[in-house]
């Protein structure tokens, strides 16, 4: 079974092309690229996809997906958050090890896939834990988890303070070449804050967060980075200092990359004044010194890649008081329109932006995925980028409801989303 | 003119003509109080509910004396007492509340934000009485009230805030407060209690309380809680109080005619030494007869009158 997706404009970011080209998928592979009408006879066994007006792109992928299966099914579960995923324009999502149980063994990670491959949508790829059971203070079985399928290791949520197992992760990871995401958070620094600590924490007599407990943090899995010849890669960058330091390391040949989130270059702290819990995120949502500085990470290359740290959670965690609430935002089904806007405004090209959802994840986590290349899986997304639409949250596919975007008017919306040649999202009928 | 708002979540969102309503009104209630018979009809029928999620004597107190005075029916619940202890949330407290209908909820709370929160939710207009580190609206209010009995104006006053500026929520709604009506904010210390970028709040800000006593006509001394010693915040109390602590050797570099305020509790010997909170400049004692004027004054602002159909 053939499909030609037709009449498109392609945006490869690692090949560079971004013209108007015919892609020829078949079975589950890519079959070829040309410009229009050059693929595939007119035979009734090729499905063709309108394309036409459309983006046409690797599959998304996301570096930073909290799916709560095992453990808080309430919130989501793999099947959930895959068809949010689909949604959203991804094939690829990596999920975040602090479940309940933590993945920091085979037991989890296989459980994860049987899902996964239950749900049948997006490709999930697990994270394993740094530590075992995520508490910062034993390494985990890297091995094992490599073996049953981990892309790479991380504590997200529970940052790790102590410095010698962190070196020695960094160390130990390179064995089974695996990254490790660093969630570069001080928790002493931190302490039980709540919110930015700026002007705006000051008005609303919120606890704080200082942007220093991001920085010393980066700071330090840079130099242990450096110190080991390993690799890390910074979650959720939240700071103009976490962004300068990024800089100066790889400039210095460290193996760093970093991401960003949509919400930390869309938002600032002065949105948290109304005290919307779907605000609470962590790290939190910083000044606009830090919002211009992402926003420049992200055009001059420093932040490799855009992830939404998809965090849902239930009225139960969040239509409490602040102080109460639990950190995150769920992110997969805006991440696109948002990361849109950057081009809108004209800090990224389409082909960067792209390259940030797909070549550039894909590299970091060491899958062979996220470009348009014959041969490869087939995971490809159709975009409408002119699409304008209000965010309901209602609709979407995440058993969540915890974005502080409802209501906003987006542009460009997935219209189709093939995961090894099959469609798993679809909003539009297709011609034959 | 007329007070349009269906609650008072802070002084943030006051307009400086509704600040002036409501100290005007606030003066013509004083004298209810100081009648024999200390009661008028004005709200009679309307249930006033005093949501206390954390502990309190003077405000609690003075909210009921207020609502009584107005012949409003009153009821307190503490978070001691009722079925928050076992685990009502807000919210949930609240719907139950409001399916009784009652016309006001007065709210105390340890979280900042918590009235905003409830007023989403409710019919009924709140009142923040005190909310985490956030504001305490009425205590600004009462400030406002008895510096402009005693000063004759607020505009053009220099008022200094002493203590934890972090932690207090009195701080930040006098803040709000006194820089809406005219008056010039001066601030002073510790270093550690002092919240990141306050001078943008429009204030000045200074460390040791003698850069601030002798240009003040009103000093504000804040409530030092006993337990921020445990959090790295100041080496101990001794110190605090020696450097930080207003007593009449650093007050003898004040105006004559300076006044001398404190929210209360006080700590004896801590922020205030017993004989500047008794001395002649203290005006502390007014603060609190004044809490029920301005106190009635919200209530009658908010549910009195022309509301009433």
């Amino acid at each position: 079974m053939s499909k030609l997706i037709r009449g498109g404009r392609v945006l490869d970011p690692a090949s560079g092309l971004d013209d108007m080209h015919d892609l020829l998928i078949e079975g589950d592979k890519i079959k070829d690229l040309g410009p229009p009408g050059t693929l595939g006879k007119k035979s009734a066994s090729v499905e063709v996809i309108d394309a036409d007006g459309l983006w046409v792109v690797p599959g998304l992928i996301d570096l930073h997906t909290h799916l709560r299966e095992p453990g808080e099914e309430y919130k989501e579960t793999i099947l959930t958050g895959s068809q949010a995923a689909a949604a959203g324009g991804f094939t690829s999502i990596c999920c975040m090890p602090n479940t309940k149980p933590p993945n920091d063994n085979s037991a989890v990670t296989d459980f994860i896939l049987r899902r996964a491959a239950e749900a049948d949508l997006v490709r999930v790829f697990p994270v394993g834990a740094i530590s075992q059971g995520q508490k910062g203070e034993m390494l985990a079985e890297y091995a094992e988890l490599r073996e049953a399928g981990v892309v790479a290791v991380s504590d997200d949520g529970i940052a790790v303070m102590n410095s010698q197992l962190m070196r020695r992760a960094l160390e130990y990871a390179q064995v089974f070449t695996l990254p490790v995401i660093s969630h570069a958070e001080d928790r002493d620094l931190a302490g039980d804050g709540v919110m930015h600590e700026g002007v705006v924490s000051t008005r609303l007599g919120l606890r704080e967060i200082p942007s220093a407990a991001e920085d010393v943090m980066v700071f330090r899995d840079c130099c242990l980075a450096e110190l080991t010849g390993g690799r890390v890669h910074i979650a959720h960058v939240s700071s103009a200092g976490a962004v300068e330091l990024v800089r100066q390391f790889k400039a210095k040949g460290v193996q760093v990359t970093a991401e960003a989130t949509p919400h930390h270059f869309t938002l600032t702290d002065e949105a948290l004044e109304n005290f919307d819990t779907n605000l609470k995120v962590n790290p939190p949502i910083r000044s606009s010194v830090d919002l211009t500085a992402i926003q420049q990470g992200l055009a001059d290359g420093t932040i490799d890649a855009i992830a939404t740290d998809h965090a849902p959670h239930s009225t139960i965690e969040k239509d409490v008081e602040f102080d109460y609430a639990a950190f995150g935002m769920i992110g997969l089904e805006t991440a696109l329109p948002l990361t849109l806007r950057l081009v809108d405004q004209g800090l990224l090209s389409p082909l960067k932006a792209i390259e940030k959802l797909t070549s550039n994840p894909a590299r970091i986590i060491g899958v062979d995925l996220g470009r348009l290349t014959p041969g490869l899986p087939a995971d490809v997304t159709l975009i409408d980028p002119n699409r304008e639409f209000t965010v309901e949250v209602k609709q979407f596919r995440s058993k969540s409801r915890n974005s502080p975007f409802q209501g906003w008017e987006l542009r460009g919306k997935t219209v189709t989303v093939l995961r090894d040649g099959k469609i798993i999202f679809t909003e539009k009928n297709i011609s034959g | 003119m007329q007070f349009r708002k269906k609650d008072l979540l802070g002084i943030k969102q006051l307009e400086p003509e509704e600040i002036n309503l409501i100290l005007e009104t606030a003066e013509t209630f004083k004298e209810i109080s100081t009648r024999p018979i200390k009661k008028v009809p004005t709200l009679r029928g309307r249930t006033v509910v005093h949501l206390f999620y954390e502990p309190s004597t003077r405000t609690r107190t003075s909210f009921e004396i207020a609502a009584k005075r107005l012949s409003a029916d009153t009821f307190n619940i503490s978070a001691s007492t009722s079925s928050i202890v076992k685990g009502e949330t807000l919210l949930d407290t609240a719907r139950n509340l409001e399916a009784m209908n009652p016309d006001v909820i007065v709210l105390r709370h340890s979280a900042a934000g918590a009235p905003h929160l409830l007023a989403r939710y409710v019919q009924a207009s709140v009142i923040n009485a005190g909310d985490g580190m956030h504001e305490h609206p009425t205590q600004a209010l009462l400030d406002l009230l008895t510096i402009k009995e005693k000063k004759g104006t607020i505009s053009g006053q220099t008022i200094a805030i002493i203590g934890d500026i972090a932690h207090s929520r009195v701080a930040r709604s006098n803040i709000w407060a006194l820089t809406k009506m005219g008056a010039r904010v001066l601030v002073a210390g510790p270093t550690t209690m002092i919240p990141h970028d306050l001078d943008k709040l429009g204030v000045e800000v200074f460390y040791r309380p003698e850069d601030v006593i002798p240009e003040a006509d009103v000093i504000m001394m804040l409530r030092i809680q006993l337990e921020r010693q445990g959090q790295m915040l100041l080496p101990s109390l001794r110190e605090y109080a020696c450097i930080f602590g207003l007593n009449e050797e650093k007050l003898s570099q004040a105006k004559p005619d300076v006044l001398i305020m404190h929210p209360g509790p006080i700590n004896r010997g801590v922020e205030i030494s017993p004989a500047v909170a008794d001395g002649p400049y203290s005006v502390i004692l007014d603060q609190v007869n004044n809490g029920v004027a301005v106190r009635m004054a919200l209530l009658y602002l908010l549910i009195g009158g022309e509301k009433d159909e």
